[in-house]
């Protein structure tokens, strides 16, 4: 390296860092998490099967608008031409969220691109632009994808009251009966991933900016004001969110892959 | 435990050359870093350089980098590293040094000179000028900055690229934007003054100014990202652009000159 903590005038020291603490394991367990979750998502966004189980419907493929398996789509076939996995038109909308987020970019430029790996350890290239060019740029986006979040939690939202609706009567239990509402180990999975999904995304720090951030008086705007505040503590707890919105989706994916693919049975409250 | 011997390596040279130099320096029970240097210096290196002042983490004189960490030495407390350890200290990373523990921070106030101070509206008709609390409470966070420039060292667009320093003014400079940018009676307009003379499109958001703040300042959640998205605002949304363009934005950045 010619620059950097080796160019000249700087302090001589050899190592890259002197950091005697374990700095490498929050990059390492970042790097590995999120790799494994990119792997199987991949997976289960190309494999185009097993995601729908009446009445659970996978979060990879919820709106489910390309050629979809009876019961499935919820808002018709749109793109019922489309010759791929129905969760490759929807997914750019939540990937794109979380690529462009401040917390998952800190946490990916560190373990995935190390620039830098931690705190004071020097990163191991020779130049250095950040985000002032393409495809970085994008990054400026943010609040579209947001907007386009918001959307994908309504319709999550709707998914998990479609999972409390009465079962048809193949599913019924017991002497035939099919009334009154549903609930299974799903429903509640998924209750918990739309909650994960909603702190996520109300946390978010475009939303943050765009409820009120942007303003320069405060207190001409008090409802406004209001709002920020609380978006404000939301966003403290924003990397926490995306770690749990994050496992949460792929636990309801695989809940509903196991039932789809008729490895496990629902465990059924009512 | 009263006292003990406390083993250094504490870095000694200057931009010609220098290396760590292996120590023992008989410390006391709630000393710190800087206690167990002065004591080095008065018993045997009374030619060490260090830079210090206040020795209560307020005036950001002996910022310098503890076992590769960045810190306020006068911060930083011997008990909480194990006795038998080796503590070794350098002088910042990311400044040329000149001597010692000694390292030249004008970086920093070439950054602070180029920054567009603020230009106050005329004032209210009875000769004053008046903010509501909740716009005075706003930048207040900001204003606990106390210049240690241990953000500026630890952020790796300049620690790890010196070409960038021409580009970059650095969080500590961030933070003054912000704080200027969402002030209420300020008139200019610096959204474009962040992005093409502060570079802040450079930072990648990944916090380590945050991380080694002795204040605890929220540099990247409460001023840096607040101020991308004002540049998004400004140069990267067309929706923006639109709703101005046909009046449905709010009139908040009216009458506003950029700089």
């Amino acid at each position: 390296m010619s620059t950097g903590v080796h160019g000249p005038g700087r302090a001589q020291i050899e190592e890259r860092t002197l950091r005697t603490d374990r700095w490498w394991l929050a990059p390492l367990t970042t790097f590995l998490v999120f790799g494994t979750f990119v792997v199987y998502a991949t997976v289960r966004a190309f494999a185009n099967r097993d995601y729908f189980a009446e009445p659970y419907l996978s979060p990879f493929y919820s709106p489910c608008l390309g050629d979809c398996v009876k019961g499935s789509s919820d808002f018709g076939q749109p793109f019922g031409w489309w010759p791929l996995s129905a969760a490759l038109i929807i997914l750019i909308f939540p990937l794109g969220f979380r690529m462009t987020c401040y917390y998952y970019r800190k946490a990916y430029y560190r373990a995935f691109w190390l620039s830098p790996p931690a705190c004071a350890v020097a990163e191991p290239h020779g130049s250095y632009s950040g985000e002032t060019r393409f495809p970085l740029l994008v990054q400026n986006l943010h609040r579209f994808f947001w907007y386009a979040a918001v959307a994908v939690g309504l319709i999550l939202t709707y998914d998990v009251f479609l999972a409390f609706q009465a079962m048809p009567d193949e599913y019924a239990l017991g002497d035939g009966e099919t009334g009154g509402i549903h609930m299974g180990l799903g429903t509640l999975l998924m209750a918990a991933n739309v909650t994960f999904i909603w702190l996520y995304t109300l946390s978010c720090h475009s939303c943050r900016h765009i409820v009120g951030g942007r303003l320069r008086h405060f207190s001409k705007h008090p409802v406004r004001y209001k709002l920020w505040t609380w978006v404000s503590k939301l966003n403290a707890h924003h990397p926490k969110y995306a770690w749990y919105s994050l496992f949460s989706v792929a636990l309801v994916d695989l809940y509903v892959f196991l039932l789809a693919s008729n490895v496990i049975d629902d465990v059924r409250f009512f | 435990m009263t006292g003990y011997q406390l083993k250094m390596r504490v870095w000694r040279g200057d931009a010609d050359g220098g290396d760590l130099g292996n120590y023992e320096v008989e410390v006391s029970e709630g000393e710190v870093v800087l206690d167990a240097l002065h004591r080095l210096q008065a018993t045997q290196a009374g030619d060490l350089a260090i830079r210090w002042n206040c020795k209560a983490g307020k005036c950001g004189s002996c910022s310098a980098e503890v076992n590769g960490k960045p810190r306020l030495m006068c911060m930083t407390r011997l008990s909480d590293f194990d006795p038998s350890e080796t503590i070794t200290v350098t002088p910042l990373r990311a400044f040329p040094v000149i001597r010692d523990l000694v390292t030249d921070v004008s970086y920093n106030y070439e950054k602070a000179k180029e920054l567009p101070g603020i230009e106050l509206g005329p004032r209210d008709a009875d000769g004053k000028r008046r903010m509501m609390q909740v716009d005075v409470e706003r930048g207040q966070e900001f204003r606990k900055c106390i210049e240690c420039f241990l953000c500026q060292n630890t952020c790796h667009v300049v620690r790890d690229h010196e070409d960038n320093k021409k580009a970059f003014a650095g969080p500590r400079f961030f933070l003054r934007y912000a704080e200027l940018d969402m002030h209420p009676l300020d008139t200019r307009d610096r959204r474009d003054a962040a992005r093409d003379e502060a570079g802040i499109g450079l930072c990648n958001i990944t916090k380590c100014c945050t991380e080694v703040c002795p204040e605890g300042i929220k540099i990247t959640d409460n001023a840096i990202i607040p101020m991308k998205e004002r540049v998004a605002d400004r140069k990267y949304d067309p929706l923006v652009w639109l709703g101005n363009k046909i009046g449905l934005r709010n009139k908040d950045n009216e009458g506003r000159t950029p700089v």
